[in-house]
């Protein structure tokens, strides 16, 4: 994983495989007390406590089609090299909590990445899922929750790319404005 | 640029109505990018991203496009499967987005099967 955007993408779909209505995605940058965060919130089916203590092992998955399953594992080791940690919490039939952590300048830290083409992603991908993107730069944020932009598009899919043309020019001028 | 607000969402809206009242909107072609963590560590995003930027430009409104997780053939990622109505579903392997053009050129639009980037015809059976 070469950026944090794609580690959240990975998160992510592992909420929308665990069938997650809504999925927040929270970004904290602080560049005061020198910390990123990134918080992925699902209200998906959750994991039993084994599950959780397993979870960041390598050769656990809960997949049949492999015998290894990284995703969780490697976003908790890059928290790590940064001088940050990681922390899951899950309920069974609540959802999933995943927080990492990160030394914002330190320079084993991975770019955020294009956060922009990865919520697009998400968004487009699944249709059927409610995204809230939440995003703060030391005073500064910004929002955005697909379940407002659904309420004004009535029958017209979300993923329409006339849709996803103007989500991405509402998150544009969101970054804009916090990066200011 | 001015903000944009809830009104130009509206006006994005009606306009889109009004294409689809001259166009029959039908499915004819789902497009799966497989993101699991390998594919995504080996480039699925990218290949998501030109595959959106394609469907934009060519104005088309009968492909859908959805991801799904690993199928187990992790050394082969980034995988696109292209499904055209009533045909054997196409994987494609090792994609990346020049590749994921011409796919889309040629096979979603042309119907004219990129058997160099064949990885297997049909669909995958899941034990």
């Amino acid at each position: 994983m070469l950026e944090l955007a794609a580690h959240i993408l990975d998160i992510a779909e592992n909420s929308v495989r665990a069938g997650a209505e809504l999925i927040e995605i929270n970004i904290n940058e602080d560049t005061i007390d020198d910390l990123l965060s990134i918080e992925i919130i699902d209200d998906g089916q959750g994991m039993k406590q084994e599950e959780i203590k397993k979870a960041l092992d390598p050769f656990y998955t809960t997949k049949t089609v492999r015998r290894i399953g990284l995703g969780l594992p490697l976003l908790a080791d890059a928290t790590q090299r940064s001088g940050g940690h990681f922390n899951l919490e899950s309920q069974e039939g609540k959802g999933t909590t995943v927080q990492a952590y990160f030394g914002h300048s330190h320079i084993d830290r991975q770019p955020l990445g294009d956060i922009i083409n990865t919520l697009i992603i998400l968004i487009a991908g699944n249709p059927d899922v409610d995204f809230v993107y939440k995003h703060k730069y030391n005073s500064q944020q910004f929002k955005m929750d697909t379940r407002n932009i659904r309420k004004e598009i009535d029958d017209i899919p979300i993923n329409h790319p006339e849709i996803l043309k103007y989500i991405r020019e509402v998150l544009e001028e969101g970054f804009n404005d916090i990066k200011q | 640029m001015a903000k944009l607000t809830i009104d130009d969402l509206k006006k994005i809206k009606e306009k889109v109505h009004k294409e689809m009242s001259l166009r029959d909107g039908k499915r004819r072609v789902k497009i799966t990018v497989h993101m699991g963590t390998c594919g995504i560590a080996s480039g699925a995003k990218e290949v998501m991203n030109t595959l959106l930027q394609e469907i934009e430009t060519a104005k088309v409104n009968d492909v859908v496009v959805t991801t799904s997780g690993c199928m187990g053939l992790c050394s082969r990622e980034p995988l696109v499967t292209v499904e055209v109505l009533n045909q054997d579903p196409i994987k494609y392997e090792y994609m990346n987005p020049n590749k994921m053009r011409q796919v889309f050129k040629k096979h979603v639009l042309e119907g004219e099967i990129q058997t160099p980037f064949v990885l297997a015809k049909g669909s995958e059976v899941i034990k």
